[in-house]
């Protein structure tokens, strides 16, 4: 098998020896880190996945059984477009980067390593999911969000290999050394270390942490850097489906939840072996809470830099009316003498709280659509989404106590309320009982609506994952 | 800057640091108070540090010498979980006047030299245990320490951002000690001081930045055994320690009045006038007594009260450019506080005081103050008051028969307070003829002005009927100069001799850091210390001289 065909690319990959070179010694720790820290019990299993084989909109969607170590990880750029030039900050309207600039290069590997450790990360962090899942479309699902984090470590060590010599291959071994919840060598962003091994938890994940994603990859693909605005930009299409995991995923346990608390005589969807809908809502704020962090700070000189050199620009750039954000400043919550204030904050500062308002927005219209299927299965109960403000421990909201609708409270309060709020270890051990796998073609676990429709127009008893790994489940002994 | 903030502190009342101590290992962690900057502005984030962190920082480590003899090692760590220290703190560099940042980056590298001289001096060793971010004048700390270990988690580095994120000179030391001390390659440490995001894991240790590495689940474990391992090598010194008690001065209308020391201020004229009273009544002779008389003894006490004066001018009395330094007292008195000092060298306090009267010397020395020495009737300028006039720029000595002042040499003057070259300042003096110090030393009696002047101790000794005069003249002519050419021409001619580590620190700090903190690349419109925070760039001028 040529490289080209075990590593599918419009790289060039085949004449370019550096690239080559990197690849061949990373390629097999690669894949010697998936045997390792992929999906336990399965790697053996076909699984009816989707691989990426060109950029064109026929290639990139291609169906078929694949076992998981021989999936084809490739390495793609969206296609380059005419004569791009930068679109903001201090070198707005010059020509893209098709080079590293010697003098952003730390810091460019800085942004390209911080969102490529994330890949790797969350593959560890789900790993043993796939033993209680709930239907074996969630479990294909999980594995195609899976192998294409796996595909993303690709692009992003693409671009560490072909651009950032030494340093790149080293940071591109230590992608890979790293592990999600070692305290020894922990992933770098604290939410890829979370407990992420009930199912509950991985919709969240889906939900909020991917989608944090999803606008970090939006902003790089504005960069001035053309091969990682290229990277990120395919990157994109493939992450519109972990979110729709994610979305749907919390809208069925939502509908079953809502179905479940009617049945009840009570209204008490646990007494009917589901998740009641308060204990939902407390992983919502748990989740979102941890993924607004990954926003990074409020106010932030980083975030000035890599939008002032070009590097990481707004949601949707072009949508803005100015491009510098030298002008304009931001009305930022900053609290001051006990109270809850507006500051002006220069607008270059506030970068990362734009991104974030962008993200809120998105997750508030997902929390909307949950609440017309609670609406539509009869119940009066209504998701929200905590303020940015409640639970945090990094940036200029951080060791202050904020009660979910961002009401500044005493430290007290917070913690006399605090499992009203957030999961606690009861509400976690309940959830974590109810992961009793279900994966008979067909078969949904009591606890989640099944899906709407299958996967790409199959139907749902569809035989998503066959072989043994699937078979240990179904007997028991996984 | 206001004058409020005091050099006095103790551990009960410490914001920034927590001292511990497990049997002769001492863990002093620095857990900075965010809001509890010195002077309203800043936010201390990420145990940054300004004056106020490092006073405190200061207190600890002179305690530890004095009041906990039975320590041998301390750990120096942070209980901030992801960060050891992220340096001084930017925001207040930025909105301090120049002033400020060079009083302030003095103090603190003081401080640091104080670490490595209660090593070398008193086998006080120091383990900086980094335990994530260690950047700028947090690693210059840890440089201070005689052993780094860094926590290995794939994440936390060592570096010396200043360069590439500031435009500035790391402020304590750390570009001297990496090459110096630590002896970095060259080429490495030209890398690693131009990459922000430092250097770490496998890599630091390769090239000598750091010792050790352990990953966080051992990284307690390895350093209490790294610390064990050097307190056993380190001598037991006995005890017990001697409470340092509070100095409490009177702070009046120009004045400060302690119990040895007073300083009048004149800041009309722009000068003060510092006058240690000798000892007076029997000294301790035997490390006995000098552990018997405790924190109260002349030798110590008068020395850590002019220490505290010494800081008050440079902080609270920037103008005030010229002091006069004056003794009252018994020579022979001082010859017997130095002499039982001396003779007890081994006992542990008796080393200890030396060590603290050699840095408060130190402190004046590398003050940004001219000093005048003057010799008057009813003066002790012997032995370790001798060193206070050696240090000085002048030396004023009144001549008239009727009127005889004399100085004396003791013990003190033969080695035991070391400039920051190491050398003695009698050696220091006389390099064109090192045997005129040889032969001082010899000298018991003490000396007359006549004999003084021959012996090359005297800048001018003026009769009676010039003196007034000739001081009033060379007093007002030296407030006349430019206050900058007098520090930098003072700094010049103070040290003649060899380099050591520590003025090599010094000298660079005055010269190459305190030149750029000015110059517009760093503090202009567009310099990179002023942007730094701010969402514009910074833009050079890029001729480069």
């Amino acid at each position: 098998m040529s490289l080209d065909d075990k590593i599918p690319n419009n790289v060039s990959l085949s004449s370019d020896k550096r690239l080559m070179r990197a690849l061949e010694t990373w390629q097999p720790d690669f894949i010697s880190w998936w045997n390792d820290m992929g999906p336990a019990g399965f790697q053996e299993d076909q699984v009816y996945l989707r691989t990426a084989i060109s950029v064109d909109p026929s290639g990139w969607a291609h169906y078929d059984y694949v076992k998981m170590p021989d999936y084809r990880w490739g390495i793609f750029l969206a296609p380059p477009e005419q004569d791009r030039t930068i679109g903001f900050g201090d070198h707005i309207g010059e020509a893209v980067w098709q080079d590293v600039p010697g003098e952003l290069r730390n810091i460019l590997r800085r942004i390209i390593v911080t969102q490529a450790d994330t890949e790797p990360a969350s593959v560890e962090q789900q790993r043993h999911l796939g033993k209680s899942a709930p239907s074996l479309y969630d479990l294909r699902n999980l594995f195609q969000v899976n192998v294409e984090e796996g595909r993303h470590l690709w692009a992003m060590v693409h671009l560490l290999h072909q651009f950032f010599g030494r340093d790149g291959r080293e940071e591109a071994e230590q992608l890979l050394l790293r592990r999600s919840g070692n305290p020894d060598k922990p992933r770098i962003l604290s939410t890829f270390n979370e407990d992420t091994s009930d199912w509950l938890s991985f919709f969240c994940f889906t939900m909020f942490t991917d989608r944090d994603g999803k606008y970090q990859l939006a902003s790089l693909a504005e960069s001035g850097f053309d091969p990682l605005s290229r990277a990120t930009r395919f990157m994109l299409t493939e992450e519109a489906f972990h979110l729709f995991v994610g979305e749907t995923g919390l809208d069925r346990v939502a509908r079953r939840s809502a179905q479940l608390t009617k049945l009840d005589p009570n209204g008490d969807a646990r007494a009917q072996g589901g998740v009641d809908l308060p204990t939902l809502q407390k992983y919502i704020n748990f989740w979102f809470s941890s993924a607004v962090e990954l926003f990074g700070g409020e106010i932030s000189n980083n975030a000035a830099d890599f939008f002032g050199t070009g590097l990481k620009g707004r949601y949707k750039e072009e949508k803005q009316a100015e491009h510098t954000a030298l002008k304009d400043v931001y009305l930022m919550d900053v609290v001051e003498d006990g109270a809850v204030k507006k500051q002006e904050v220069a607008l270059r500062n506030a970068i990362n709280e734009v991104l974030r308002d962008e993200y809120v927005a998105d997750c508030e219209r997902a929390v909307r659509k949950w609440n017309r299927t609670l609406a539509a299965e009869g119940v009066t109960f209504e998701l929200s989404l905590p303020d940015r403000k409640f639970n945090r421990s990094m940036g200029i909201y951080a060791g202050l106590a904020f009660d979910p609708a961002g009401r500044l409270i005493t430290k007290e309060q917070l913690e006399a309320r605090r499992g009203e709020w957030l999961p606690t270890a009861e509400d976690r051990a309940y959830v974590k009982s109810l992961m009793k796998p279900a994966v008979e073609p067909g078969a949904c676990a009591h606890w989640i609506s099944p899906p709407a429709k299958g996967v790409e127009g199959t139907p749902l008893e569809f035989e998503y994952v066959k072989g043994e790994g699937v078979d240990r489940v179904r007997r028991g002994v996984a | 800057m206001t004058a409020t903030f005091t050099f006095e502190t103790h551990p009960d009342r410490y914001r920034h640091w927590r001292l511990t101590f497990d049997g002769d290992v001492a863990r002093l962690a620095m857990a900075v108070d965010e809001e509890g900057g010195l002077v309203p502005g800043y936010v201390l984030k990420l145990n940054s540090y300004d004056l106020g962190v490092d006073i405190e920082l200061a207190d600890a480590l002179t305690r530890l010498r004095f009041e906990h003899p039975e320590v041998r090692a301390c750990v120096v760590t942070s209980d901030n979980p992801k960060v050891f220290c992220a340096g001084a703190n930017i925001t207040m560099l930025g909105a301090s006047t120049h002033a400020w940042k060079v009083n302030f980056c003095k103090f603190t590298n003081e401080t640091r030299l104080s670490i490595e001289d209660a090593s070398a001096r008193s086998g006080l060793r120091f383990v900086a245990a980094l335990n994530g971010t260690t950047a700028g004048g947090g690693y210059e700390l840890a440089l201070a320490c005689d052993d780094i270990v860094l926590v290995d988690d794939g994440n936390s580095a060592v570096s010396l951002p200043e360069v590439p994120l500031l435009g500035v000179l790391p402020g304590t030391g750390g570009l001297t000690r990496v090459v110096d001390k630590r002896k970095v390659r060259r080429d490495r440490a030209d890398v690693f001081c131009t990459v922000a995001e430092g250097i770490k894991g496998k890599r630091a240790v390769e090239w000598g930045l750091v010792d050790a590495l352990a990953p966080r689940s051992r990284f307690d474990a390895a350093v209490a055994e790294r610390a064990k391992r050097l307190a056993a090598a380190s001598p037991a010194k006995g005890g017990p320690g001697v409470e340092l008690e509070p100095l409490s001065p009177r702070v009046g209308e120009g004045s400060l009045e302690y119990t040895w020391v007073s300083a009048r201020i004149d800041e009309k004229q722009r000068t003060a006038t510092v006058t240690v009273r000798g000892p007076s009544g029997p000294q301790p002779r035997t490390g006995e007594q000098i552990q018997a008389a405790g924190s109260s003894q002349w030798s110590l006490r008068a020395f850590r009260e002019l220490d505290d004066a010494i800081l008050r001018l440079r902080f609270h009395h920037l103008s005030v450019g010229l002091l006069i330094l004056k003794t009252e007292g018994d020579l022979e008195v001082v010859r017997e506080s130095d002499e039982g000092l001396a003779a007890s060298k081994d006992h542990w306090l008796a080393n200890e005081i030396l060590a603290l009267q050699s840095r408060v010397l130190r402190r004046v020395e590398t003050s940004a103050k001219s000093l005048f020495a003057v010799v008057e009737p009813g003066s002790c300028f012997a032995g370790v008051l001798l060193e206070l006039a050696l240090a000085s720029d002048r030396v004023y000595m009144l001549a008239d028969p009727a009127r005889p002042v004399h100085v004396a040499v003791s013990s003190a003057n033969a080695g035991a307070h070391p400039m920051s070259s190491g050398q003695s300042r009698l050696h220091s003096r006389f390099l064109a003829d090192p045997s005129r110090a040889t032969r001082l030393l010899q000298q018991r009696a003490p000396l007359d002005t006549e004999a003084a002047d021959e012996a090359g101790l005297v800048t001018l000794a003026p009769d009676d009927l010039d003196w007034d005069d000739e001081l009033r003249v060379a007093v007002e002519e030296r407030v006349s100069l430019s206050p900058d050419a007098l520090t930098g021409m003072e700094a010049s001619l103070r040290f003649a001799g060899p380099e050591s580590c520590d003025t090599k620190i010094f000298g660079r700090l005055s010269a190459w850091q305190n030149w750029i903190f000015q110059r517009p690349n760093a503090v202009g419109e567009t310099g990179a210390l002023s942007l730094y925070g701010k969402p514009t760039r910074p833009v050079f001028d890029t001729r480069r001289c």
